[in-house]
């Protein structure tokens, strides 16, 4: 058995933690394209095009991110590619993390009274026009909030990557538990750092969300 | 691509894919139903509870959604027996889908519970209600029956998430699909069909959660 002081712990659980930021952040950046994507395509005045952007949303929330991860991880394979697990996890939490931020921000769109898009359509704005200069505008100030209390959901969604394989803080976890048998200490040291992650950033979408002072016009 | 998509040899394991389906349905039902009970009952303690408990439990609240929950399991089911509680699989991925959901839960019921106008407090009250009364008789239902969209949506959420219990070696769906996969390598097929699976599961509890509203609420305005 290897003797392991708590700096130890904790040092080497600090250097996963960067995989975890990285891909947090990377699966974020990539899930804000997407999902920005997904709501152009719903606005669209074509059917269809609502259809397969419901669609899309509803096979993602409706699974489990696990399984995504795992078909992500299995399917390049049947291609003939072996896609290293840092691009499956990335691959799936994007589209994931795509999923439920244009279903938060057709829900901020959505709350934009219909007054002002009549009243920017009479304007004799384009569609374009209308969105870029009224809509978004407004949207975008009920949307940061809860935007950015959905990193907190990307950042513990990270977790689950360990399974298929890409190193992490949880990944990690196991790993030194495996090797010094200590699973409450090395646990509760790695449920910290996440805490420390992820607290903060709860913390400040609520004080987003008082300060932009929209609680009243979501309801 | 010269694969060849062999379906067929999910048939060949269908008592174990129905055997995973009863777990999975068993976590969920088990661990919706306490983690509401453990959320109303929060609940109750951070809006009209003594203060001494308000504190305590906006902590749990606070620590269980800003970490994961596959943390969360394996720190009850590999952490927890240095301590002298060994739990089985299983009621360790119970008692950690009870305590999520009893988390997110409080923070959803709390909010129906504020939405209460305060002439129902004080109508109560002027009955001679004591403030637990209240709560049971005048407050609580309609606070429900206002948050069970949500509250049903989380509950979606935790089922979904109970995937994570293969991890500790439960036999639900997700570990059959592991199971399936090692003997047949089939990984795609495997992954694909239980993936269908949970969808399926999903849209059921949903609409059971909706139906359900409608027969625990009568006569409440659901959406």
């Amino acid at each position: 058995m290897i003797s392991f002081t708590l700096w130890d712990i904790f040092r080497n659980l600090l250097l996963a933690t960067r995989w975890t930021i990285l891909l947090s952040a990377g699966a974020f950046v990539g899930g804000g394209l997407v999902g920005l994507a997904v709501l152009l395509v719903r606005v669209l005045p074509y059917r269809w095009a609502v259809r397969a952007a419901r669609l899309y949303i509803e096979l993602f929330q409706g699974t489990p991110l696990l399984m995504q991860l795992f078909l992500a991880f299995f399917a390049p394979a049947l291609f003939g590619f072996n896609v290293p697990a840092w691009i499956a996890a990335w691959s799936a939490l994007t589209l994931w993390a795509g999923a439920f931020l244009a279903e938060i921000w057709r829900g901020c769109v959505e709350a934009i009274p219909a007054g002002q898009w009549e009243a920017a359509s009479s304007l004799g704005l384009s569609f374009i026009e209308q969105m870029r200069y009224v809509i978004l505008p407004q949207a975008l100030r009920i949307a940061v909030a809860p935007t950015v209390g959905f990193l907190v959901q990307v950042i513990k969604g990270t977790a689950l990557t360990s399974i298929i394989g890409f190193i992490e803080l949880s990944a990690a976890g196991t790993e030194i538990t495996n090797a010094i048998f200590e699973p409450f200490t090395v646990y509760g040291c790695v449920a910290l750092i996440y805490f420390a992650l992820c607290f903060p950033i709860s913390r400040g979408s609520r004080w987003l969300e008082r300060r932009l002072n929209v609680a009243h016009l979501t309801h | 691509m010269n694969y060849h998509f062999d379906f067929g040899v999910l048939l060949n394991y269908a008592p174990m894919l129905a055997h995973g389906v009863l777990i999975t349905t068993e976590l969920t039902v088990i661990g919706g139903g306490l983690g509401c009970v453990l959320a109303v009952l929060c609940a109750w303690a951070r809006t009209g509870g003594p203060a001494w408990l308000r504190r305590p439990i906006g902590a749990y609240v606070e620590v269980i959604r800003n970490t994961p929950f596959i943390i969360q399991l394996f720190f009850l089911f590999f952490g927890l027996p240095s301590t002298g509680l060994k739990l089985p699989a299983i009621q360790a991925a119970v008692l950690a889908m009870v305590i999520n959901l009893g988390a997110y839960g409080t923070e959803i019921v709390r909010a129906g519970i504020e939405a209460t106008p305060r002439g129902q407090f004080e109508a109560g009250a002027s009955l001679g209600m004591s403030g637990p009364e209240v709560f049971r008789h005048v407050v609580l239902l309609p606070a429900l029956a206002r948050i069970w969209p949500a509250l049903s949506a989380q509950i979606v959420i935790v089922m979904l998430g109970s995937a994570v219990c293969s991890q500790i070696d439960v036999q639900e769906l997700t570990y059959a699909a592991g199971f399936i996969q090692s003997r047949s390598f089939r990984a795609f097929e495997a992954y694909f069909g239980v993936t269908v699976i949970y969808l399926a599961l999903a849209l059921l509890l949903r609409l059971a959660l909706r139906v359900g509203g409608r027969y625990l609420f009568p006569g409440q305005n659901l959406r």
